[in-house]
């Protein structure tokens, strides 16, 4: 206790962290310190000289060392604790020692093994306390230490004590003397030899201790450890200058010692044996099974090492003892493994095994009600009860029935209608309730009386007499109902009285009285006049009031008749006037005429009828019928039935022999109930027999105690007839609300019915089987089994009244609040509203105030359903609130213009496909932005010719617009599907090859010397906007540009001038051309070139911008934009020298004479994406001031080739930037679509296996083998090829020069507006139209233009075919081929233009393959370029036949038609025409002029219009110098420039647009004139050809 | 289009593209684009951007972009609400820049902050070989444009394959809408009502 105090003071002084744990141990290792103190006094003289001896301790600390603190204090007990057992034991040996090291036998002694544990025990503790008590203290604490343990001699007990018990905090290892540390090492040594006395312990010490001189350097935990702050001796010893200086070494961990940190930190489990005592109780002997004669089974085999490594773990483990058996070793079961297999072996592992043994798996099914426990699942004891009360039973109809029960039983029913009836006194109700109405409605009429009356009292009245009217009604229904029923009670007590007598016995014992009261004859007389007087005084007056309202309905009608009318006569009677008659018509002339005007004219409204006026009589009579129908008579006495069962039923014997077989056959039967809950069977009632009146009682009570959520409690009536038993009828009785406890429970009768079909041979009536009781057998019956079972299910009521129900909330039903029930749809949901009951049921549940008026109706409804005949609503609803969300009524919904564009534009309307920005309001929607629409469906109808001209255009217009809106409905279907490949863009499967050349290209050279064009990233169009696309126009060179005429008055000279010498072209200018492009209204122009051969090699960017904003591939594809490369010549004038002041200024102008031109549909490019070479410029015939001669410079060869050709030649290169991803995709899934075909199966996929043979070895060399036909068919190619006639007056023109005619013809067909089909169709493919079609349309692509110029060839006995090939710059395309005089020519059927198979300038590239009217070819050879291949198709290995000797030529007809006919050609309106747009033009320059005043030269322009014609005759091809000669002698002071124009004539915008792209009335001279003549020359079938000469003169 | 006149109601959208968790991809980047109906249109702000590059650290798997999204659109209909379309792409194993997911939301309707993580997908290939020569080649299937993925028509012909995440996240604001009628009000769990008030209250001192 002294010790106790000491330490008390001490700590008090002592660092406060260490305070806690000081408290901690004090209580469990204290009674220890005075043994351990004294045994350490007691060796702590104890010498260390000893050398090392073994490793085992070396081990042994290794393997103690890792514990933390927190272990080691627990491990201390033990540890003491075994000591102590140690000391006890007093058994110490050497040799003992060593043995132990040695595997421990099962059966070796506890002391030895007490030896050993000891021995490890004690060191490890120690070692671990000096590692870890070292860091804690700084070495002048370590100093202090020292000094006060010299001072002392001895370690206190309290320092063993601090030893044991402290934790430190590991130090960085510094160097003290060695004389502390050999203090300290005695200490220690004292502490250790203090607990046992053995002299092994001793050499184990010194070991150790040798062990640690000679790593003394490192060893500083060992040093340092014991020190705790004992404040009192801080100050013992002076400090010295050594104190304080430190020499350290350099920093090295050795091996060793690393090891040795380590193991402070890990644990190691020693693989010693573990000595028994250890891993037993305390004074536990172990005890053996296996020697007590029990059986031991064999423990599994474990390497001793193992094992012991496991024990000593355990052992470290908290409660590891829990581990050990009783012997002290691991508890471990027997070992599991058995030597040979028990299982049975399988053979016929594989297939032969039975199919009967085959293992079937089935899907766990998890059980409907297996966690629908009630209430909390936890307490299934709390029992619910349901009380299951079967009563009985009974039949309204059953098999066995007699006629004369049928007849009862419905007696039996009337009657007990007749007595809810009677019961409700509905009648007598609405009667008060009637009379009522009325007096208060005649109190209002009279106490107001003839007084003014107000509004709301009209509104008053009038609702009073709805009322009563509706009363009226219901009055009457009921008591027709009520004369009824008493009827027809009154006419089955007959018939059962008719049927008794007929079958003379008595089955049933019902008896029919009436009674009856009389009454007062005239009161009731009066009563009943009355009552008739004042409902036909009603009725008079809703009648009168219906006709007020159909007069003033008719009225209404009749003022707006009245001015149509008058306007009809007025017209009839201005027409009279017109034809002259006498203006003296009488009224009534006019009037007849009128209606006549009717017929015609129609359209006005019918002149209403008025209405008719009501007839009082007929209603009296109306009123008294009905009367008469359902009332009693005035006067009759009131019959009363009355229905009682006290008959005698005649006894068997008295019977006949069916009846007492039918009577038999009840009595065999039997019933009785089951009881189903949850489908599950849980009860039945006990089997009674069918008693003679068909009824059975069973009045039993079944208690289901459950457990499961009740979900159906089902009641099964089974009828037994000797040991069969079948079932009749089941009866679902619903789930009670938990408020329903027994007791309080009224029996319900639930219906049932079967309907078996059952038949007897007896009396019986049987089941679904017809019966009739009229004696010829008319108006059967078929009864079905039926009758009524009464029982009730409630909640049972336990001991102590508590109701066995299911807590209020676990119900479904039960989570109406009160809020719920004051509402009546949240209570019963809104599809209970037209359910009676559920109403009923409402109303009583929230207790609703009868008396409140707001409330009448429901009451009244209540009252009327309650009396049973529910009167269902007479129309049927899906959604019966739907009206309620109606927010406005459909008719609004209509009218309303935002609806109807947001309508419009989802239905993807062309006008508001991309229509943005719907206003919000309907207000907001502006009038306007339907007009445009409005006016095209009504132009749907009237034709335009202002804009067309010509009627006949304006009808084929019309009719283009009808093809091409189904063609794009039928599109914007298509376009909705999709195919993977217009979402996902993937890589197609490699072949071999391209996987091989992929792999080549890795080891490819990054940059290579010559690298390869690459293909430009293809941009789809949708995520585009304004400005993204931009249309790049390479503008290379020209050729043969027409050189300026020398401005001479010497006409004849001017050429030859032009010709001779060529210092005149060095020195004067011939031309200054340039290039002009515009499209979309944006015009760019390259920088001027010199000469007639041009090289620009410049760039344009053009922007361009889609319609409506819109970048998809449709409305890109329906461009119809056109670029204009429009050639230019600059010339400069001089005009006049200004010098007034100072110098010269020279003032010139600059104008611009148009060259020609060069059309290229923004759709052709946007197909072909770059569209790359040399094309012919559209040089006008004439071009005044210029010459179209060739410089004759000496060019050699080239101009020989060129010799060939006329006309002007520019190099172009055009793509669109990004390059845009042509519609494609769009096209093929056409092919998807698939139009319907007329063709054979066989040949479809013929030909569909011939073009993608054709796609896969020449991908770009078109191929067509069928096309699509106006009404969307497919059509096989050939079928378009027949020789057709053209116009007979062509043929007569010529009559002996054959290629005039044929140049003719050619002329003819490009004088057919050509519209391509991307443009007509919007990305439709292309559709082939027949010739007769074609030329009735007069529109269509360059395909129907070369069907017709080939049918004409083949029709003028030429061997022509077409050709389907590529051609700049349209793209694919068809030309024709002819074969004349051993050479083939080539014809553009848009243009007129041939050329021959050699030319250089021909505009067709490749050729894909050859069609006629017998097959088609494929071009098969090397090139494709038709002036390098054979166009002899008889070579196999040239051409390709699609009809071959295997798939010969099936005979197809001709689509075409036999002949065509021909208009003539209409001299008149050509030239109506021809004025029309001369008129046009004239305005349209003056108005591009509009800041100028434009002068025609009248002079001029008629000069114009003669030469025009002839151009016409020429055939368009450049006609002598002649004219313009003419026009310069008879103009001679004038500069001339100026061109016709030439054109097919489609419309009228076309003609302005190129008139504008010429550009002649941007000449700024206020000097100029003009000149513009317009000649229309027709062709048969209304083909016109348009001339337009325009010329600007310039006075010089 | 008589927008001046019409009354319009604006949508306020910033945010930020925060992250993705694309647990087997790295060094990926995310494209955005916002999608929206015939009605719409935005009045400030970026409709579409591209992020940087973004690696994942070595103690997180996540991919932090944090790349700021602002934009206000004015629309008078709110069909066609606007859809963020976010696509992210990353290089595959041989370099080759290849998609790694496609993802749209619709912008939040409830004024406040919203944090939205979208589930990325890509499609797949038609064929198992088309798989292996796409992954050789680093082409993988991609969609012809990635704002197909916020419209459904046309869906139904592909297949396609979960990639990983993108948390996107939005504060709304927006203007007039009561005033023509559309109460998308704000979110009733009390644990947002303290972020949504305060943005209701901006959303007021707007108006």
């Amino acid at each position: 206790m002294a010790q106790k105090q000491r330490r008390r003071e001490r700590l008090l002084k002592q660092p406060t962290a260490q305070e806690s744990h000081d408290d901690e141990e004090v209580s469990t290792i204290q009674h220890y310190s005075p043994n351990e103190a004294s045994a350490e006094r007691a060796d702590d003289s104890l010498v260390f000289s000893r050398p090392p001896t073994g490793s085992r301790r070396g081990i042994s600390l290794k393997a103690q060392h890792a514990s933390t603190s927190q272990h080691l204090d627990d491990f201390m007990t033990q540890h003491f604790e075994e000591k102590l057992k140690a000391a006890r034991s007093k058994v110490e040996n050497l040799q003992q020692e060593e043995a132990s090291a040695e595997p421990v036998s099962r059966l070796q002694s506890l002391r030895d093994r007490d030896t050993v544990t000891r021995f490890d025990r004690k060191v490890d503790p120690v070692r671990a306390k000096g590692h870890k008590a070292s860091p804690a203290r700084n070495t002048g604490v370590k100093f202090r230490e020292a000094a006060r343990q010299i001072a002392e001699g001895l370690p206190t007990t309290e320092e063993a004590y601090n030893f044991f018990t402290f934790n430190f905090e590991p130090d960085p290892p510094d160097e003290t003397k060695r004389l502390d540390k050999k203090k300290q090492k005695q200490r220690e040594r004292a502490e250790e030899d203090g607990d046992e006395d053995g002299e092994e312990e001793a050499e184990e010490q010194e070991d150790a201790d040798a062990e640690e001189e000679n790593q003394d350097e490192n060893q500083n935990q060992d040093e340092e450890a014991p020190l705790v702050g004992n404040e009192e001796d801080l100050f013992v010893i002076g400090q010295s200058p050594q104190d304080f200086l430190e020499v350290r070494k350099a920093e090295y961990v050795r091996y060793r010692k690393r090891v040795q940190r380590d193991s402070e930190l890990l644990f190691t489990p020693s693989f010693q044996t573990v000595p028994t005592s250890v891993k037993l109780p305390e004074n536990m002997k172990p005890r053996y099974l296996e020697d007590e004669g029990l059986y031991v089974g064999e423990r599994p085999p474990i390497s001793v090492t193992n094992e012991n490594i496991l024990e000593n773990r355990i052992l470290k483990m908290k409660e590891g003892i829990k581990w050990f058996g009783d012997d002290g070793r691991i508890m471990a079961l027997p070992d599991p493994i058995k030597e040979s297999s028990t299982r049975p072996p399988l053979f016929h592992m594989e297939g032969d095994l039975d199919p009967a043994l085959q293992t079937v798996y089935r899907k766990a099914l998890k059980s409907k009600y297996a966690n629908l426990y009630i209430g909390g699942a936890a307490d299934p004891e709390g029992d619910y009860q349901l009380d299951v009360d079967v009563s009985g039973l009974i039949f309204s109809h059953h098999p066995l029935f007699s006629r004369e029960h049928v007849l009862a039983a419905r007696l039996a029913q009337l009657y007990d209608q007749y007595l809810t009836r009677q019961h409700n006194n509905l009648t007598g109700h609405l009667t008060d309730k009637l009379n009522g109405l009325r007096k208060a409605l005649q109190n209002m009429v009279s106490v107001h009386g003839e007084q003014i009356i107000t509004q709301a009292m009209q509104q008053r009245i009038s609702e009073y007499s709805l009322e009563v009217r509706s009363t009226r009604q219901l009055r009457d229904a009921e008591q027709e109902k009520d004369r009824t029923l008493l009827k027809s009670i009154i006419k089955v007590w007959k018939e059962i009285k008719v049927l008794r007598d007929f079958q003379k016995f008595t089955n049933t014992p019902f008896k029919l009285y009436l009674r009856r009261e009389n009454v007062d004859r005239a009161s009731d007389e009066q009563q009943y006049e009355d009552e008739i007087l004042s409902e036909v005084m009603e009725l008079a007056a809703e009648s009168e009031e219906a006709y007020q309202k159909k007069l003033a309905e008719y009225n209404k009608q009749l003022e707006e008749w009245k001015p149509w009318m008058k306007k009809q006569k007025i017209k009839k009677r201005k027409k009279k006037k017109k034809k002259g008659q006498t203006q003296d018509d009488t009224e009534e002339e006019d009037e007849k005429e009128g209606s006549e005007s009717e017929g015609p004219f129609e359209e006005g409204p019918p002149r209403p009828v008025p209405p008719e006026k009501p007839d009082f009589g007929l209603i009296d009579q109306q009123v008294r019928e009905k009367a008469s129908r359902i009332r009693r008579k005035p006067g009759e006495a009131i019959l009363i039935p009355e229905l009682s069962a006290s008959g005698s039923i005649t006894a068997s014997e008295f019977c006949p022999r069916t009846e007492v077989a039918r009577r038999q056959d009840v009595s065999k039967r039997s019933l009785f109930i089951k009881i189903l809950y949850n489908d599950k069977e849980v009860s039945r009632t006990d089997s009674r027999s069918l008693s003679t009146d068909f009824r059975v009682h069973f009045g039993q009570i079944f208690n289901l105690k459950i457990l499961n959520c009740p979900q159906s409690i089902n009641l099964q009536v089974f009828e037994e007839i000797g040991l069969s038993c079948s079932l009749l009828a089941q009866v679902f009785v619903p789930v009670p609300e938990p408020s329903v406890v027994t007791g309080n429970v009224p029996i319900e009768e639930f219906e049932f019915s079967s309907n078996q079909r059952v038949m007897f041979d007896h009396e019986g009536v049987g089941s679904d089987v017809p019966l009739s009781f009229e004696a010829d057998g008319s108006n059967k019956l078929t009864l079905l089994t039926s009758g009524k079972l009464s029982s009730s299910v409630s909640w049972g009521i336990g001991e102590d009244d508590v109701p066995l129900a299911p807590p209020v909330s676990q119900q479904p039903g039960g989570i109406h609040s009160g809020l719920g029930r004051l509402d009546a749809v949240t209570y019963i949901g809104a599809s209970g509203l037209y359910d009676m009951k559920k109403i009923s049921e409402w109303a009583t549940q929230s207790r609703m105030d009868p008396n409140d008026p707001k409330n009448a109706s429901i009451m009244q409804l209540l009252k009327v359903a309650s009396s049973g005949e529910v009167t269902a609503p007479e129309y049927f609803r899906l959604e019966h609130l739907q009206e309620e969300f109606n927010l406005v009524l459909d008719e609004k919904l209509e009218k309303s213009n935002r609806f109807r564009l947001l309508k419009l534009r989802s239905q993807e309307v062309a006008e508001f496909r991309n229509y943005k920005f719907v206003p919000a309001f309907d207000r907001e929607v502006s009038n306007t932005v339907f007009q445009e629409y409005e006016k095209r469906l009504k132009d749907g109808e009237i034709i335009d010719t202002k804009e067309h001209l010509d009627s006949h255009r304006a009808l084929v217009a019309k009719y283009l617009q009808k093809i091409r809106e189904s063609v794009i409905n039928r599109f914007l279907l298509a376009k909705h599907d999709y195919l993977l490949s217009d979402l996902v863009i993937e890589e197609e499967i490699p072949n071999i090859g391209i996987l091989g050349i992929n792999l080549f290209k890795l080891a490819e050279p990054k940059r290579p010397l010559k690298p390869q064009r690459k293909e430009r990233k293809k941009v789809t169009a949708q995520n585009l906007s304004d400005g993204d696309i931009k249309l790049l126009i390479n503008i290379i060179r020209a050729y043969d540009i027409p050189i300026r005429r020398p401005q001479s008055n010497k006409p004849g000279q001017s050429s030859q001038s032009a010709i001779q010498g060529s210092d005149w072209y060095l020195s004067q200018v011939q031309v200054r051309p340039f290039v002009e492009v515009s499209f979309q209204r944006s015009v760019l122009q390259t920088t001027t070139a010199d000469g007639p051969n041009p090289s620009w090699n410049e760039e344009l960017q053009l922007p361009f911008s889609a319609p409506n904003g819109d970048y998809s591939t449709a409305s890109l594809q329906s461009v119809r934009d056109e670029v204009f490369i429009n050639i230019f010549d600059e010339v400069i004038h001089e005009i006049g020298v200004n010098d007034k002041e100072r110098g010269s200024s020279i003032h010139t102008q600059i104008e611009k004479h148009w060259l020609g031109s060069v059309k290229i549909p923004f759709s052709t490019i946007y197909s072909q994406s770059r569209i790359d070479g040399t094309f012919k410029v559209n040089t006008p015939a004439v071009l005044l001031g210029y010459s179209k001669e060739r410089s004759h410079g000496n060019n050699g060869g080239y101009d020989m080739l060129r010799s060939l050709n006329e006309g002007a030649f520019i190099t172009l290169f055009i793509t669109i930037e990004p390059q845009l991803m042509p519609g494609e995709s769009v096209r093929e899934k056409i092919k998807e679509v698939k139009f319907d075909s007329q063709e054979d199966e066989r040949l479809l996929q013929a030909s569909g296996k011939f073009e993608r043979d054709a796609a896969l070895s020449y991908p770009d060399r078109p191929c067509i083998t069928t096309v699509t036909d106006l009404n969307g068919k497919t059509v096989f190619i050939t079928r378009y090829i027949q020789p057709l006639n053209p116009p007979q007056e062509f043929l007569d023109e010529f009559p002996n020069n054959p290629l005039e005619a044929t140049t003719l013809v050619a002329r003819f067909v490009s004088l057919l507006p050509s519209l391509p089909d991307q443009v007509l169709f919007s990305r439709a493919c292309s559709l082939w139209s027949t010739c007769d079609q074609f030329l009735t349309l007069l529109a269509g692509d360059e395909e129907e233009h070369a069907v017709l110029l080939c049918n004409y060839f083949l029709s003028l006995g030429k061997k022509a075919w077409l050709i389907i090939g590529t051609a700049i710059p349209e793209g694919p395309t068809a030309y024709v081929l002819t074969h004349e005089q051993s050479r083939y020519l080539i014809w553009n059927p848009s243009s007129g233009q041939y050329y021959g198979q050699y030319d250089t300038f021909c505009p067709l590239q490749t050729v894909g393959c050859l069609v006629n009217a017998d097959n088609v070819w494929f071009n098969i050879q090397e090139y494709a370029s038709p002036m390098r291949m054979s166009f002899d198709i008889t070579k196999a290995n040239f051409w390709k036949p699609f009809f071959s000797r295997s798939f010969s030529h099936p005979g197809l007809s001709s689509v075409q038609p036999e002949e065509l006919v021909y208009q003539r050609t209409n001299k008149v309106a050509a030239s109506e025409l021809q004025t029309r747009i001369e008129n046009i033009l004239k305005e349209k320059i003056m108005d591009w002029r509009r800041h100028q005043p434009t002068r025609w030269n009248r002079y001029c322009n008629s000069t114009l219009k003669r030469f025009l014609p002839k151009l016409e005759l020429g055939g368009g091809q450049e006609v002598a110098e002649g004219h313009r000669l003419e026009l310069q002698s008879q103009l001679g002071d004038y500069r001339i420039t100026g061109f016709p124009l030439h054109m097919p004539f489609s419309e009228i915008q076309r003609i302005i647009e190129q008139v504008y792209s010429t550009g002649v009335h941007n000449i700024q001279t206020s000097k100029a004139e003009f000149a513009l003549a317009v000649y229309v020359h027709p062709y048969p079938n209304n083909v016109l050809s348009v001339w337009v000469y325009l010329a600007s003169l310039v006075r010089t | 289009m008589a927008t001046s006149t019409s009354s319009v109601f604006l949508l306020t959208v910033n945010g930020q593209i925060e992250g993705a968790n694309f647990p087997e991809y790295d060094s990926l980047y995310c494209k955005y684009c916002f999608v929206y109906g015939h009605d719409w249109a935005p009045t400030t702000g970026l409709e579409e951007g591209i992020t940087q590059i973004t690696c994942k650290s070595s103690h997180s798997h996540k991919l932090i972009w944090n790349f700021p999204l602002e934009i206000t659109f004015k629309s008078t209909n709110p069909f066609g609400w606007p859809q963020l379309v976010v696509s992210v792409y990353g290089p595959d194993v041989f370099g080759n820049d290849v998609v790694r997911g496609y993802g749209a939301t619709h912008v939040p309707f409830t004024p406040g902050q919203h944090t939205k993580t979208i589930p990325m997908f890509v499609p797949e290939p038609t064929w198992k070989l088309q798989k292996f020569t796409g992954w050789l080649l680093g082409r993988r299937p991609e969609y012809t444009d990635p704002k197909v993925v916020a419209q459904g028509e046309g869906r139904e012909v592909t297949r396609v394959c979960s990639q990983g995440f993108v948390t996107i996240s939005f504060h709304i604001m927006t203007k007039d809408m009561k005033k023509m009628g559309y109460d998308t009000g704000p979110l009733v769990p009390s644990d947002l009502q303290s972020a949504t008030s305060e943005w209701s209250t901006e959303e007021k001192s707007h108006i």
